[in-house]
């Protein structure tokens, strides 16, 4: 919202500067975001006059110019200053305008510097109007009369330094959008007094001879009322310069006498307004819901095609107007138009917002009629309309025609001073409070509060509370200190969960591997690779077809990060991340969990030998790291083939706790999904789901005792043959269960597989070695002990994988 | 015998300090001291001497055995020494190799300003409430005073979910702010309480310093006598202990917010000289967040008598927590993943925000 300073001074008496009018609106809450000062850019060019104007000794068309400039301003010091100047206009005795060395000059876009023009100092310029930029004139400089106030600066000779302030409105605040509104918060901070001038009644002379009618489907609600008036024999042309010039400076372009009135009421009184060109409706106006499919072209010369909740204001031949949005270009009025008919009208806000945003038009009139004007200002700013226009273009009027009634809004909440007090920490006296609220227009029955028409935002006692504090100001808030809730030591608040997902991501950057936080929505065509990508988890209006679907799990969002950092030449990649994957569209269809990647190698070419491409078993180490870091029983987890299909199906694994609690998936990722993801070289990925791993149920601190035995372990190797695709673990397991209570530890040393090793042990065999570490408790281990113990084991491993102990 | 006993150790003795190695040393010993060595030899002929003799000779002869084994001892340790110190002259290696490659880890600038508020905010005695950020409409927008059709619900560039045609619920939404998690708290924990609610939230918003999706810090205090006065001290605390300046100075502002009322924009005192951001001095002001007093119906939509109880609330970005205090320039930046910027701008996973040992290094 743009307004000039001396437009608001229209509305609101003051003293102050445009410092502190613009400091009390930021305050108020009325954010301003920008002044534009002319006083800023041109208030440097004063009114000087040419003591002497005489040839350039060197140039036919350039004069030399004595120039008597007035520094310090009118009645000032002189100062004597040679110019040479090249407009034909420069003579003895002109008065015109100085630009100083130093000064920036918009016209040309250039700051002035001392200067030889042939030879001939320069020290400053006299400039024309195109080169302050207030007018394209350029034929000669700047020529005024001869008793022009010398030394003035020129803006306020022209009346010129008018300061344009630009504001942000709040949704709530319709009746800022107004001029006279934004006067009468600040009158209420007291930087004023409100003189927004009153509205003479204009008396009609004949009766209208169109007539209203509201459709009873519409005059319940979506348009309750419409004042409207009939003006006969006007003169459209040019609004009067005071009113271009306003509209001008808030970046409206002035059109006609007739329409330029309806923006100035829209600006002004935030009163939207519209005019018909009454020889152009046919019989009386209806007011009416459209009918569904109904075409309309509108000002903006768009043609729409409106729905049956959309208001329109109809004559008997159809819609001449979308209903406080924009009027029909049929109906509208011209330089030739005659006779006219105003129309004030109140719209329902909701059903004005559904249409506009239906039909995309973005009005001064929808943006405001969706925010709630005056309901109760549609007389008088009939009154004002039409005075205005009978001043600018003449005619008489009709007596006013009034359809429906001004909806009754009466409301009253109680204020309760102390609460205003105990809410805003502030001593507001409760006089400064009431006193407040009258300001801005509210009125008192005892303790009972009524908010104004043009408040519609005020829907409480809350709304009383934050009228008095902004207008209190909450600059001046001080803050105070607000005790622990429980005394003494602050008590842990983290969640389990919380802990544990902090522990999580600390224990995998441990690892070396680098955090990322990438978007929760995906490609469709990689969420799909995941098991994503379907209608549920689908976007409505996605910013781009790159962030289509939430994401199923971190991974493709990784895999995409590790693509980004392979084309900037990062071959060897470690990233994690911790996020959530959306299974679902519902808000509980979402998981917490872990994902990383490595690629590449496992370390940069060294020469010591340790670098190595990443393999299934980094992965596995990641995820056994990342698991035991949380607290899950790494070592009792069975290890199972049921990885889903975007892994390698050979190479990958779900670590589990139980067979239907899976705690973490890794392994190689399927070369497929590789390629279709632009993943160059070896590539492999793990998944923690955190919240599957059970919280410790114990709530005691204490450990159990350590027990500890100083009996000499033993330690025996054994080597089994057995089948090249028996999985090891199935060989330790047997190992340990042969004593539960002696082996402390079965560790594989050796794994001989492959071609060599078939030629040794036969076709598809190979050949598994262990290390049994025996704990003797109480007493010393016998050779006997240990051959029976020996045997045992021999016989659990051979029994459970159907292999043979090595000869 | 004196004499020969005499000269016997001369002898042995100078054969000991002459040794060139162990193994001469071993013959020495044998020679000397060995069951047929000399000196035994010599002890062997005590039986044959009177009395006398034998009260002379016998220790003179022990005497001569210990000298002769502690010689050998102390030879035989400094061989050994210069044998060790020959071998380690011989090792050399090459000190400025570089060492075996070890990968550096690192934790997401966002992980970690969220780690330092979470810390500071728990110190004042906050916990950490989590919601789902796929949302419905009722606690995105109705609960907290934003009804269908209010304008503010187009401010908020709402991300909108799938439905199905045979689905005539509203669509729900990608929550755009960490508000719902206030109601939810509210529901389930009810109230006197005290919350942050860090977390993504998503706006369809894409720019030079827009993301769609971003981070937010939802703050929650609701008891019987807070005052907007206690929001302005804790979040001047705040943001001492997060800027770790001691001048903080905040500006409130009056603004409005659908879920609170009164409303603020909060600004903070700062500086910006040669492009480098100074909280705490200066003359310029910059807005940080937003906030205010929770409006009644938000406490009425979470089951909580607005007569009985009252406070705060407020949300601020995490990402631009993050930029400022740790001066990193482009928001986008923040979700691309560049190993460049995670290892330049991350942080060290020991790295733990503490309130005893400060909340950054």
């Amino acid at each position: 919202m743009k307004f000039t300073l001396s437009w608001l001074k229209t509305h609101l008496e003051t003293d102050a500067t445009l410092d502190e009018i613009t400091y009390a609106l930021t305050d108020l809450g009325l954010e301003v975001e920008g002044v534009e000062n002319p006083a800023d850019t041109l208030g440097v060019f004063r009114l000087c006059r040419v003591i002497e104007a005489v040839q350039h000794p060197n140039a036919d068309r350039l004069k030399l110019c004595r120039v008597e400039t007035y520094p310090d301003g009118p009645g000032g010091r002189t100062e004597e200053i040679q110019v040479v100047c090249g407009a034909p206009n420069a003579r003895t005795g002109l008065v015109g305008v100085f630009a100083p060395v130093g000064a920036y000059v918009p016209g040309i876009d250039m700051t002035l510097k001392p200067g030889k023009i042939r030879d001939v100092e320069s020290l400053g310029m006299l400039c024309s109007e195109r080169e302050l930029m207030i007018s394209d004139e350029h034929d000669g400089i700047i020529d005024l009369p001869s008793d022009a106030p010398l030394g003035a600066r020129f803006i306020d000779y022209m009346d010129r330094n008018d300061p344009v302030i630009d504001i942000a409105i709040t949704p709530n605040r319709p009746d800022a959008l107004g001029v006279a509104g934004i006067a009468r918060d600040l009158a209420a901070r007291g930087l004023g007094k409100l003189i927004t001038p009153a509205t003479p009644k204009v008396a009609g002379t004949f009766e209208s001879p169109i007539s209203v009618s509201l459709d009873p489907a519409v005059s319940g609600k979506a348009c309750p009322l419409f004042v409207g008036r009939y003006i006969k024999g006007v003169k459209n042309g040019p609004s009067p310069q005071w009113v271009q010039d306003r509209l001008r400076a808030v970046g409206l372009r002035p059109i006609s006498a007739l329409v330029d009135m309806t923006n100035l009421m829209t600006m002004d009184r935030n009163r939207p307004m519209h005019v018909f060109d009454a020889d152009k409706v046919q019989g009386n106006i209806h007011v009416r819901f459209a009918q569904d499919g109904e075409t309309l072209q509108v000002l903006d010369d768009n043609e729409y095609t409106l729905g049956a909740e959309m208001v329109v204001i109809a004559d008997d031949a159809g819609a001449q107007s979308i209903g406080g949005i924009m009027g029909g270009l049929a109906s509208s009025c011209t330089d030739d138009t005659v006779n006219v008919f105003l129309e004030a009208a109140y719209f329902d806000p909701i059903t004005i917002a559904m249409a506009g945003r239906k039909l995309k038009i973005n009005s001064d009139a929808r943006y405001r009629n969706e925010r709630g004007i005056d309901i109760a200002y549609a007389t008088e700013g009939m009154e004002l309309a039409t005075q205005l226009i009978l001043d600018w273009c003449g005619g008489e009027a009709s007596n006013v025609v009034i359809a429906g009634a001004v909806p009754d809004t009466t409301r009253a909440y109680k204020l309760d001073t102390d609460r205003v007090v105990s809410l805003v920490g502030m001593d507001i006296p409760a006089d400064t409070q009431r006193n407040t609220l009258i300001a801005l227009g509210f009125t008192f029955d005892g303790d009972m509060v009524s908010p104004p028409t043009w408040r519609p935002d005020v829907q409480g006692e809350a709304d009383l509370i934050e009228e008095i504090a902004r207008i209190a100001s909450l600059t001046k808030l001080v803050g105070k200190p607000m005790g622990r809730a429980l005394p003494g030591v602050a008590k842990p608040v983290l969640t389990a969960g919380q802990k544990r997902r902090s522990m999580l991501r600390r224990a995998i950057a441990a690892l070396g591997m680098n955090e990322c936080v990438t978007y929760s929505f995906i490609d469709q065509k990689s969420a799909a690779l995941f098991g994503g990508g379907t209608d549920a988890v689908k976007l409505n209006n996605p910013i781009s077809s790159e962030m289509s679907h939430m994401r199923p799990n971190l991974l493709p969002s990784l895999l995409q990060a590790a693509a980004r950092n392979q084309a900037r030449g990062f071959a060897d990649i470690a990233l994690f991340e911790l996020g959530e994957g959306f299974t679902g569209t519902e808000p509980n269809d979402q998981s917490s969990m872990a994902c990383g990647i490595r690629i590449g190698h496992t370390a940069p070419r060294n020469a010591l030998g340790t670098r190595r491409a990443v393999d299934f078993l980094d992965a596995k180490a990641d995820a056994e790291a990342a698991l035991a870091a949380i607290g899950a029983p790494v070592g009792n987890l069975m290890v199972m083939r049921n990885a889903p299909d975007w892994f390698h199906p050979g190479r990958s694994a779900v670590l589990s706790l139980g067979p239907k609690n899976p705690l973490a998936v890794f392994g190689e990722l399927h070369p497929k999904v590789l390629a279709e993801m632009g993943i160059k070289g070896p590539s492999v990925a793990f998944t923690i789901f955190p919240d599957n791993v059970p919280f410790p149920k114990a709530k005691s601190k204490t450990r159990p005792a350590l027990m500890s035995n100083d009996l000499q372990a033993v330690e025996r190797d054994f080597a089994f043959v057995v089948d090249a695709t028996l999985e090891v673990d199935k060989l330790i397991k047997a190992a340990k269960g042969a004593d539960k209570k002696l082996i402390a530890s079965v560790t594989v040393f050796d794994i001989f597989g492959g071609k060599k090793a078939e030629e040794q042990m036969g076709t598809g065999k190979k050949s598994v070695a262990i290390s049994v570490r025996l704990q003797p408790v109480g007493a010393t281990l016998t050779e006997n002990d240990i051959e029976t113990i020996s045997a045992k084991i021999i016989a659990k491993v051979t029994g459970a994988t159907g292999g043979e102990l090595r000869g | 015998m004196m004499d020969d006993i005499a000269g016997l150790k001369a002898k042995i003795l100078g054969q000991v300090a002459d040794a060139a190695d162990e193994s001469a040393l071993e013959t020495l010993r044998v020679a000397a001291v060995g069951k047929k060595g000399e000196v035994s030899l010599m002890m062997r002929g005590l039986g044959k001497m009177t009395p006398e003799e034998k009260k002379v000779a016998g220790p003179a002869l022990n005497s001569l055995k210990n000298e002769i084994n502690s010689a050998l001892a102390a030879r035989k340790a400094s061989l050994g020494n210069a044998a060790l110190e020959e071998r380690l002259r011989s090792e050399w290696l090459d000190v400025s190799a570089p060492s075996r490659p070890a990968q550096q880890g690192s934790i997401h600038p966002i992980s970690q300003v969220t780690e330092e508020l979470t810390a500071i905010f728990a110190d004042l005695g906050y916990g950490v409430a989590e919601g789902p950020q796929i949302e419905n409409d009722y606690y995105n927008f109705d609960a907290l005073n934003i009804p269908p059709e209010h304008p503010a619900r187009q401010e908020f560039d709402t991300f909108y979910m799938h439905r199905d045609a045979d689905d005539d619920r509203p669509p729900h939404v990608l929550r755009t702010h960490t508000s719902p998690v206030q109601i939810r708290h509210m529901e389930k924990h009810g109230v006197p309480c005290r919350i942050i609610a860090p977390g993504r939230v998503y706006r369809s918003d894409y720019d030079a310093t827009h993301t769609p999706m971003f981070h937010q810090v939802e703050g929650l205090a609701i008891d019987k006598d807070i005052s907007m006065a206690n929001l302005k001290w804790t979040l001047e605390e705040f943001c001492r202990a997060f800027f770790e300046v001691d001048t903080v100075e905040l500006k409130f502002r009056a603004s409005h917010f659908p879920f609170t009322e009164p409303s603020a924009e909060v600004d903070i005192r700062c500086s910006w000289k040669g492009g480098q951001l100074k909280i705490g001095e200066g003359d310029d002001w910059m807005e940080i967040l937003g906030s205010g007093m929770v409006h009644p119906h938000v406490l009425k939509s979470a089951g909580i008598d607005p007569t009985q109880y009252q406070g705060f609330a407020f949300g601020m970005g995490i990402d631009r927590l993050a930029m400022l205090k740790y001066g990193i320039p482009d928001l986008r930046a923040f979700f691309d993943s560049d190993l460049r910027w995670l290892r330049h701008y991350g942080f060290a996973s020991l790295d733990m925000p503490n309130m005893r040992g400060g909340i950054s290094r």
